[in-house]
């Protein structure tokens, strides 16, 4: 059975200490070491520093930077091992998102039904209320 | 943390002391237990209103209802900080449905999303003093 393609979104903190160059190294050998375990990375965001909740490794602050992936568990796996190794790295999360889309997606597809339904009545009511104003 | 605790009980000792009709009793507790908290209201306008703050337990309730429901949030996502911090008391504990007013399925998923932002350190696991 091939393994299944998930996407799933990676968030991890940069150590805030390290200059903006260095910075966009760590994140670039990061994307490239994602694509190295086997993941297609989608999107790159960074979200710039940001002050921390509580401390990390004694730091307070930090440079958070969100990876959309899509990939098999096994090659995230992989990933999360890279970056637990990756020293400029003091935190991360991996969290499956592809269901969680997909409810939105079930969502939004009722409510727009619903939406398309509305504006029939609505334009009944505008067009029986327009009629005794002409008559 | 003592005084938060003593509120505590007497929050649910005037639950349990008001009439139990249908959905009643919960509903005054929150406004008493927690007298002027700054401005961290957890709940989204589920709390009653200003009125009747003088007379000696007479007030409107209004029924409070699931803010996620209400304004049709349809993701509760950890990255949300915002959204996310006003169902978080001060000290960094989530806060309950009974006084929020968020629905079961709501506060599932509302609960599950804090706790992946504390992992990530986006909210704290417990506010330091």
């Amino acid at each position: 059975m091939p393994q299944q393609q998930r996407i799933y979104e990676v968030m991890f903190i940069v150590r805030p200490d390290l200059a903006e160059e260095e910075t966009e190294r760590v994140i670039s050998t990061v994307e490239s070491g994602a694509t190295a375990a086997g993941v297609a990375v989608k999107n790159v965001e960074r979200m710039g520093k940001r002050r921390l909740a509580y401390k990390v490794r004694k730091f307070q602050d930090g440079v958070y930077v969100l990876l959309t992936v899509e990939g098999p568990g096994s090659a995230v796996a992989e990933l999360e091992r890279r970056l637990r190794v990756a020293e400029p790295v003091i935190k991360y999360i991996t969290v499956r998102v592809d269901e969680q889309q997909k409810r939105l997606a079930k969502i939004k597809k009722i409510r727009d039904s619903k939406v398309r339904q509305r504006p029939q009545t609505a334009d009944a009511a505008t067009g029986s209320e327009p009629a005794p104003a002409t008559a | 943390m003592a005084d938060e605790e003593k509120k505590e009980v007497t929050t649910s000792s005037e639950a349990t002391a008001a009439p139990t009709t249908n959905e009643t009793p919960a509903a005054p507790a929150p406004r008493f237990g927690r007298p002027g908290g700054p401005g961290r209201r957890p709940g989204p306008g589920g709390r009653p209103g200003g009125r009747g703050e003088g007379g000696p337990r007479k007030f409107f309730r209004r029924k409070k209802v699931c803010k996620f429901c209400v304004e049709k949030i349809d993701s509760i996502n950890y990255k949300d900080v915002r959204l996310l911090q006003q169902f978080v008391a001060e000290r960094g504990k989530i806060v309950p449905r009974r006084l929020t007013g968020v629905c079961t399925p709501h506060q599932r998923r509302l609960t599950a999303a804090i706790k992946q932002a504390r992992n990530i350190a986006l909210l704290p696991f417990a506010a330091r003093y």
